[in-house]
């Protein structure tokens, strides 16, 4: 299984994404922000967490446009697997492969802390290793991950079972409490807590591992 | 030519930014203020031939995300 993990400048949370996936069992290769073209034969796709270009203009806005994630956008629209976290989640939705957009928080506090997610369908590559309604503690770290997406976009993420994850007690007024969502075709997942933060005893929890382990089996070429 | 687009939240898009200048005016006594919404102006420095079409496929491409704003383009 080959993974691929995105590298912008002002991303930190590149090296963390990349343990979790080798822990995993994964075999990863960093991918610079000025490449054109990802790893040959790459299952999976990491986008990772961070502040890429300084969050300047809009969160992920000038990721969006870089060389990398033309082909990311492409790997996706080819069926392949993507992962985006914080702010590769926002980066995501800036390209249009994911639906929706994160706003700054209600509270407008930068937010760290760990939190209950709530996962609202095992139905996927990256939840199968959870069961439906199950509660795990991932960490967020984040000043927009206020997720917002129109009546009909979210409307259409609940009848298409695409929401993946849900905070408990939700910290940043994201609407329906939605924490990470999947695309149509389920391969891509954006969520705005950190599961790589949450997949090894020294980060003081492990509810994240599960998530890399259930995709380093599951996963066929793209 | 230069060019300057105004972007703004949409309407019915929280502006959680708006919400607490509106707050912190309350609390300096200017009570006559009923709402504020924060947006951002871009100026452009354009070359010979550009056009205001070229500036709304900025817009649309980059300056502006329009599932969350609106924006629109004043010619100079």
């Amino acid at each position: 299984m080959k993974a691929a993990v995105v590298v912008f400048p002002g991303s930190n949370c590149d090296r963390d994404l990349a343990v979790a996936f080798e822990q995993a069992g994964f075999d990863v290769s960093m991918v610079w922000h000025k490449d054109s073209q990802l790893p040959e034969g790459v299952d999976i796709v990491g986008v990772p967490g961070g502040f890429s270009y300084g969050d300047y203009l809009r969160c992920g806005a000038i990721a969006a446009q870089s060389p990398i994630c033309k082909a990311v956008v492409d790997h996706a629209e080819r069926g392949g697997y993507a992962l985006g976290v914080c702010n590769g989640f926002q980066i995501l939705t800036e390209t249009g492969v994911l639906p929706g957009a994160l706003l700054r928080n209600a509270g407008l506090k930068y937010i760290c802390k760990t939190v209950d997610l709530a996962v609202a369908t095992s139905d996927s590559a990256f939840t199968q290793g959870y069961n439906a309604g199950d509660v795990i503690g991932v960490p967020i770290a984040h000043h927009d991950g206020n997720y917002y997406a129109d009546d009909a976009t979210v409307q259409a993420l609940k009848d298409q079972d695409r929401i993946a994850f849900t905070y408990v007690d939700n910290p940043n007024g994201s609407i329906d409490d939605i924490a990470g969502i999947l695309s149509e075709n389920r391969r891509v997942l954006g969520m705005m807590p950190h599961p790589e933060r949450a997949a090894d005893e020294g980060h003081g929890g492990t509810d994240g591992t599960a998530m890399f382990r259930a995709l380093s089996g599951l996963l066929t070429d793209a | 030519m230069k060019a300057r687009v105004h972007v703004m939240l949409k309407n019915g898009v929280l502006d959680p930014q708006g919400e607490a200048v509106l707050h912190a005016l309350g609390a300096l006594g200017f009570d006559k203020v009923e709402g504020v919404r924060q947006g951002k102006v871009i100026d452009l420095e354009l070359a010979e031939g550009a056009t205001e079409a070229d500036v709304t496929e900025m817009c649309e491409k980059l300056l502006a995300n329009t599932v969350i704003e609106s924006y629109s383009v004043e010619i100079q």
